[in-house]
């Protein structure tokens, strides 16, 4: 019992001493990244700020030190994250997600905040407008233009008549979405019928309940959505059901066709005014902005299986095709 | 790290008391917290979003998270169902009743042409009760927090052993230890069940009140894994002050919630950890295992220090 009492000692004694030492100079800017829980469009969010700061010549641990703070999806983690972060002013912070950049938002505003992929900053009252702010706060936005969206599915479908809406109703991105959605569709005379989806074990129940009831299946940026999609468009294969999403990420996992703004190029958006932060321009001066241009993927076998006939000029237009 | 760890430690302390009262004081397993946290927050936040003042949407707050708890107790007493799946099945529905209130707010303060469910409503640059005395750099804002939270925390904690010890709160510890012979003597203890989940989330919503204003937001997310914090809370608070004193326990399960949040905050901070190669996918596996040593390790040491004396003999 001593014995082991003392090999405890010792390894706390260990860590005490190698925290003692500390691992990075007081001095590198730190760039810290949190989230609410983990993703794979965070994780390409992250990949693209990297990436970014990379090229531009930062190093890890020797021009810059990139902090990851995740909450593992809990509230009082995120709440916890939030003020620890603000009281050790790093350079600037990257919160990803609505929640996480409304309590970073909440918690300073004296340190730079840069958000990426929070959909309606605006609405979550993180910035005002989209002019230059004036405060601490500025990032990317992954707002999808609907009527974008709407056209895409009129190329796709010109004949369309009803859309079907997967989504998870706790997710503030995806509840705007459908909004905007269900008032641009109701002027063309297309209903919009829902299927909600609390957790991903659902999703092929949803899309079975809008077989044959439904043109065509569309899903927004929605993060239990996201992580199943494999589910969905399995499901969709087998209703004969077209998959369209507004994530183009999802293509290679299934969807017949996306018109969207890739999370890694949105992260390389961020990163771009991470490093303006970084030099020295206060965020208030940078105005917010939604991702850029949008690309074009397309997937020629989920299509076949979904019953889907891609038009010829989209498909030579494509960024990306996959599958034969 | 201390800090900020300090500050959610404090806010997280009145849901260890409610557990407590549920858990230990009525042995009713309640996983209502769930439930009833982000509802004092959503009702709260209802009120501060259409400019009531903070102790009114803080009072409302409370109230409604106190309806949770009789809804539960109704579906044990009056229903018949156990224990466990009464508050189970409140905290499900408590999800759709939050989605619902969110989406009130902007509908009452007249933004959307229809009141539809809404996850999430921004509070950031509304008046709550922190607002007249931030500054506004929010420089203070930590202290602020924290001497808030404290102050709730305590007059909580006062007026809930005030209460255990006049005779209707004794007849509540009589119902929880046990039922058969406190009934026996008289006691009402379906009444004693209503009294007491009423009082268990009365506190808890109060705590998701106090959360929302230092958050910015209110999700209807920010209730899950509320009843796994308050038990954490609850057992480090126990394991580490043995006390059947309920002034002393209930002091002990605060202090359990800023340890916790203390072994979290280690968990997520820099450090020996992150240089090794650990990163934030593990932050779950190692809070577990830190729970665990803070559990273990107090028994371990007396039982230690006892055999050494024994030794000596």
């Amino acid at each position: 019992m001593f014995t082991i009492l003392r090999r405890i000692l010792l390894v706390c004694g260990l860590g005490c001493a190698q925290s003692l030492r500390g691992d990075q100079p007081k001095n590198i800017p730190v760039v810290a990244i949190t989230t609410f829980a983990e993703h794979r469009a965070v994780d390409s969010v992250r990949r693209g700020i990297e990436d970014v700061l990379f090229e531009f010549g930062y190093e890890e641990k020797k021009t810059v030190s990139i902090r990851y703070l995740c909450a593992q999806g809990s509230s009082a983690t995120a709440a916890q994250i939030a003020k620890m972060i603000a009281l050790e002013r790093p350079k600037v912070i990257v919160p990803i997600s609505t929640t996480s950049a409304q309590s970073v938002a909440a918690a300073t505003r004296t340190v730079p905040i840069v958000f990426a992929s929070v959909t309606d900053p605006v609405g979550a009252r993180v910035i005002k407008n989209w002019d230059a702010s004036g405060t601490n706060v500025t990032g990317v936005s992954d707002l999808v233009f609907m009527e974008e969206q709407i056209r895409f599915m009129r190329k796709l479908l010109p004949n369309m008549k009803s859309v079907g809406f997967i989504y998870n109703p706790g997710e503030t991105n995806s509840v705007a979405a459908l909004r905007e959605l269900t008032l641009l569709l109701a002027r063309e005379n297309v209903s919009v019928l829902t299927a909600p989806v609390q957790v991903s074990a659902d999703i092929p129940l949803a899309v079975r309940s809008l077989r044959d009831r439904v043109d065509l299946v569309f899903t927004p940026t929605d993060n239990t959505i996201g992580s199943a999609y494999e589910s969905l468009a399995r499901a969709a294969d087998e209703c004969k059901v077209p998959a369209v999403t507004a994530d183009p990420e999802l293509v290679r996992r299934g969807a017949s066709a996306s018109l969207g703004v890739s999370y890694y190029d949105l992260g390389r958006q961020a990163g771009m005014m991470v490093v303006k932060v970084l030099s020295g321009t206060s965020p208030g001066d940078i105005a917010p902005e939604v991702s850029g241009k949008a690309k074009l993927f397309l997937n020629r076998k989920a299509a076949r299986l979904q019953g889907l006939q891609l038009p010829e000029d989209l498909v030579k237009s494509a960024d990306y095709v996959f599958g034969k | 790290m201390l800090f900020g760890s300090l500050e959610v430690g404090l806010i997280y302390a009145m849901v260890a008391l409610g557990v407590m009262i549920s858990y230990r004081l009525l042995d009713f397993p309640d996983m209502t917290a769930d439930g009833s946290f982000p509802l004092g927050g959503a009702v709260c936040g209802l009120f501060l979003y259409l400019k009531y003042p903070p102790a009114v949407a803080m009072a409302y707050g409370a109230a409604a998270g106190a309806m949770a708890g009789m809804v539960t107790a109704w579906l044990y007493v009056g229903l018949r169902i156990s224990k466990t799946l009464s508050s189970i099945i409140v905290m499900l529905g408590l999800y759709t009743v939050n989605l619902r209130v969110l989406g009130l707010a902007p509908f009452l303060a007249g933004e959307t042409a229809r009141p539809a469910g809404s996850p999430n409503l921004p509070l950031l640059g509304v008046r709550d009760m922190f607002t007249d005395f931030i500054a506004a750099d929010f420089s203070n804002q930590f202290f602020v927090h924290c001497s808030f939270a404290l102050a709730i925390a305590f007059c909580c904690w006062m007026l809930l052993n005030i209460f255990l010890s006049t005779s209707l709160g004794l007849a509540l510890l009589a119902a929880g230890m046990n039922q058969r012979m406190a009934s026996a003597q008289g006691v009402n203890t379906n009444a004693m069940f209503f009294l007491g989940m009423a009082i268990s989330n009365c506190l808890i919503a109060t705590s998701g009140a106090l959360f929302v204003q230092t958050q910015g937001c209110v999700d209807v997310s920010i209730g899950i894994g509320t009843v796994i914090s308050g038990l954490a809370a609850v057992i480090i608070g126990e394991s580490i002050f043995h006390t059947r004193n309920n002034w002393f326990r209930s002091a002990s399960v605060i202090v359990g919630s800023i340890l916790y949040r203390i072994l979290v905050g280690f968990a997520i901070g820099d450090g020996p950890l992150r240089s090794n190669g650990i990163g934030p996918e593990d932050l779950n596996l190692i809070t577990a295992i830190l729970v665990t040593c803070a559990l273990v390790l107090p028994k371990r040491l007396r039982s230690w220090s006892q055999r050494r004396a024994l030794r000596r003999i």
